[in-house]
């Protein structure tokens, strides 16, 4: 298929617009309706914004949007959990990092905090919730125990819960304090900034 | 704190006077052994008896409740019998309590189950089959509960290896599990 490359002018401007993918098309001069040089000045106008920032808007607003309201689906194994309870309540308030919302049903989260040692009995479960999570999803394993089986070290424990999902951020400590986990949560938020659209498609479970 | 001091002997008297009842219902032959330590009595009875004798203490010594029901395997201490299968009893009635044991082979490492006498020992009855592999005679549910379905071996016995996981071969030497 040949598609025209259009050249026109708005605004003292010389622009050309270019149908997406290689240019195969011959180059036309055109004068534009006034409707379609205001939309084509808009988006001039986003693109110039883009090359100043060096950021993608469009992605950049899709991960602000993300990153502040990761709802975590209420997924406490241990102790940890008691931690991640003391995280959502008033004096640790983790509604300031927009992650107060736990659901109770995966469908409705973004984020699973693996918060305690996961048996092996526990193990099918954990992957059924999280392959119920919606995407994009991620995984914060919470604690030693989470992380790599900890002081569990013998037939009963997963070494680890990334044998089982993909896990985004480590919190270490023994049961990580509320500040840990705010932290983590805040590492994870850093994660989802340089998170390219569609990148979660590429992630596989192990 | 005198009245406290006194109490204690008599209930252990008390407990030791149900014991010798015991003995004189099932037998002498029944009764291996009788211990006092630390204020607690501990019976070991025969593995045949052990219906008779739970059925009654609880219907005319009056122990209405099975507070535990577990399992010790004895591997490294001594060869055989290996096991030993541990029923807790209290009496609310006369606030008593009491500690029946049944030595159990390796080879024939069965008990008949309690479970029509006390209810509440069905659990414990699977969690000794699932961690010793101790076979429940006539139990009506004999299943894994603390594992899952496709476990292999008894993790509590001694000789299972600690540090292995699913996946792994379960005759690796204990020390190559370390090493891991």
């Amino acid at each position: 298929m040949k598609i025209d490359i259009v050249r026109t002018t708005i605004d003292g401007h010389e622009i050309t617009i270019a149908p997406p993918g290689k240019a195969r098309g011959d180059v036309i001069d055109e004068e534009l309706d006034e409707e379609m040089k205001e939309i084509i000045g808009r988006n001039v106008l986003l693109a110039k914004l883009e090359d100043l920032l060096n950021v993608d808007i469009v992605q950049a607003i899709v991960n602000w949007a993300k990153r502040n309201s990761l709802w975590p689906v209420t997924f406490g194994l241990a102790c940890c959990a008691i931690e991640m309870m003391a995280t959502v309540a008033s004096r640790n308030d983790i509604a300031r990092f927009g992650a107060e919302v736990f659901r109770g049903s995966p469908r409705q989260a973004d984020v699973m905090i693996v918060a305690g040692r996961c048996s092996w009995k526990m193990a099918p479960v954990l992957k059924r919730i999280y392959d119920q999570m919606p995407n994009p999803k991620w995984v914060i394993a919470m604690g030693t125990c989470a992380s790599c089986g900890g002081v569990f070290q013998n037939y009963a424990i997963v070494q680890g819960v990334d044998q089982i999902v993909p896990v985004d951020v480590y919190v270490a400590g023994c049961p990580p304090r509320p500040e840990t986990l705010i932290h983590g949560i805040m590492m994870l938020q850093e994660k989802i900034k340089r998170e390219k659209i569609g990148e979660h498609k590429l992630k596989e479970a192990p | 704190m005198s009245l406290e001091t006194e109490q204690i002997p008599t209930e252990i008297a008390r407990t030791i006077q149900t014991v010798e009842r015991l003995k004189n219902q099932l037998g002498q032959w029944a009764v291996e052994e009788v211990k006092v330590h630390n204020n607690e009595v501990t019976v070991v009875v025969k593995r045949d008896s052990l219906t008779e004798a739970m059925r009654y203490l609880r219907d005319e010594e009056k122990f209405e409740m099975l507070v535990d029901a577990t399992a010790v395997d004895y591997l490294p201490l001594q060869d055989e019998p290996r096991f030993d299968v541990v029923y807790h009893l209290l009496s609310l009635t006369h606030r008593l309590r009491l500690r029946i044991k049944v030595r159990i082979r390796s080879d024939d490492a069965w008990v008949p189950t309690v479970c029509h006498i006390y209810p509440s020992a069905n659990p414990y009855e699977r969690e000794i089959w699932d961690m010793f592999g101790i076979k429940i005679e006539g139990h009506p549910n004999l299943k894994r509960i603390l594992t899952y379905d496709e476990f292999p071996g008894h993790p509590l016995r001694k000789d299972f290896p600690l540090f292995w996981q699913p996946g792994q071969p379960l005759d690796k030497p204990e020390k190559q599990f370390e090493e891991w």
